[in-house]
């Protein structure tokens, strides 16, 4: 496939490694903020292939994941309204809430759906116009435009069943609370590839200039990854912190002003619940008064009581990346993809679902 | 969630449009990215165009990359261990 398998390149792989087996002379931790990268990462097995001086560590960048108890909870508490159709990306299926999923939901009755684009919400809502259609909004500044668009598609048709529940979340604001913590001492940063398409590379100037830590923004495929953890292997040996585009196909400085100027045309900031990161501010979207009729959160009023975590879960903790996976006792024993106890474990870019699959314990 | 995938347009119709992805057509929108035009990569992000691929830019990374990967090629043993999983 263009613009993947060449930067799939075997030859070239090997090359980049050696050079930073050969340039890295100091112990580094980079944080690949997104769980597609960690996915990729594994699958490559780029890990084992770097030198022992480079450690890479996964951070929240799993939208499912992230999704705290008390948004997850409101949601299952929507599905089972009557008349209510949920629609929702199919990761969420089986996260566990405080008290079921929206799997067990779906079992006891509540019509939940599955769909590929928020678009296929729209199309439910428009064959079912007797029912109250509400799509579960999660998800990064990659997919909030899409959902954006969806809400303008839907004003400009009409529609007044379709709601979103938007428990969208902004990045930035994420890596912050965790270098504001100080929990993980971090040398530098590989930059999520797909938000970056939308935001911009420059929306990650605040890392070297308020952290002094670098950033290198990566695509997806291995070459693209170890491009970017050379560039920051470099930019910590020569101690000048500094923003690298390593996904310059994809990516300008200013990111995608027409998918930015519609998000904020339908959303505005406001506090986020985040598991792990408990509640940040100014690190999620609202809907802004002018939609709030598109808004599930005020349309339907549901109380899902108060959230319970289960004890013993650490998805908190790996989503911080105050640990790895298999320093939770319950993973691989009690916690399965087939079993999960957390989100991190059912998500396809969970870190606990990238160890179980690809890792084993010696990773 | 993030994933999203290099398509090819194929065909254009107001702001939706068909696009191959791997020898699969399907209906996307470019409701986000209103400037791709027939020919163009675009990445493809649950249903949506969120961005017009650079093929001027891919090329360049690759230069880069070879660049790279041959500057310090006097200094660095070869490594032993498998390919990347290409």
């Amino acid at each position: 496939m263009k613009y993947v398998d060449e930067f799939r390149d075997p030859r070239l792989a090997r090359k980049l490694l050696a050079n930073i087996r050969a340039r890295s002379t100091q112990s580094v931790r980079f944080m690949e903020f997104c769980g597609g990268h960690t996915h990729a990462i594994f699958r490559h097995g780029l890990r084992q292939m770097l030198p022992p001086t480079v450690e890479l560590r996964s951070g929240p960048g799993c939208p499912v994941c992230v999704t705290a108890n008390s948004g997850l909870d409101r949601a299952i508490a929507l599905a089972e309204l009557p008349d209510v159709i949920l629609v929702t990306f199919g990761d969420m299926l089986k996260v566990p809430g405080s008290h079921g999923s929206l799997q067990t939901a779906k079992a006891e009755g509540a019509d939940v759906r599955i769909v590929y684009s928020a678009l296929d919400a729209l199309q439910i809502a428009r064959e079912h116009p007797e029912r109250a259609v509400i799509f579960l909004g999660i998800g990064f500044e990659t997919t909030a435009p899409t959902v954006a668009a969806t809400i303008l598609q839907a004003e400009a048709g009409g529609l007044d069943n379709f709601y979103v529940l938007s428990l969208h979340k902004l990045t930035p604001p994420a890596t912050c609370a965790i270098l504001d913590a100080g929990e993980v001492r971090l040398s530098g940063v590989i930059g999520p590839g797909h938000v970056t398409v939308v935001i911009g590379s420059q929306a990650w100037e605040f890392l070297p200039r308020d952290y002094s830590i670098p950033c290198a923004v990566a695509g997806f495929e291995p070459l693209d990854i170890l491009r970017a953890v050379s560039a920051l292997v470099e930019m910590v040996k020569d101690d000048r912190p500094a923003v690298v585009n390593a996904y310059s196909r994809s990516v300008r400085p200013e990111g995608n002003r027409v998918a930015l100027g519609i998000m904020q045309r339908v959303f505005e900031v406001g506090e986020a619940d985040w598991r792990g990161l408990g509640r940040v501010p100014a690190s999620g979207l609202v809907l802004r008064p002018e939609y709030a009729r598109f808004d599930a959160a005020l349309a339907f009023p549901v109380d899902p009581g108060p959230t319970r975590e289960h004890k013993g879960c650490r998805c908190g903790d790996v989503l911080r990346g105050t640990v790895e996976p298999p320093g939770c006792l319950l993973f691989r024993s009690v916690c399965t993809p087939a079993h999960p106890i957390g989100p991190c474990m059912v998500s396809a870019e969970g870190a606990c679902a990238a160890w179980y699959r690809y890792g084993g314990a010696n990773v | 969630m993030c994933l999203a995938i290099p398509a090819l347009i194929k065909s254009i119709e107001g702001t939706t449009a068909r696009a191959e992805i791997g020898g699969v057509e399907r209906t996307i929108s470019l409701a986000l990215t209103p400037e791709a035009r027939v020919g163009d990569y675009v990445l493809i992000h649950t249903g949506f165009a969120i961005g017009v691929l650079d093929e001027e830019e891919a090329q360049e990374t690759l230069r880069l990359l070879e660049e790279l990967a041959e500057f310090y090629a006097d200094e660095v043993e070869q490594p032993a261990g498998s390919s990347p999983g290409a």
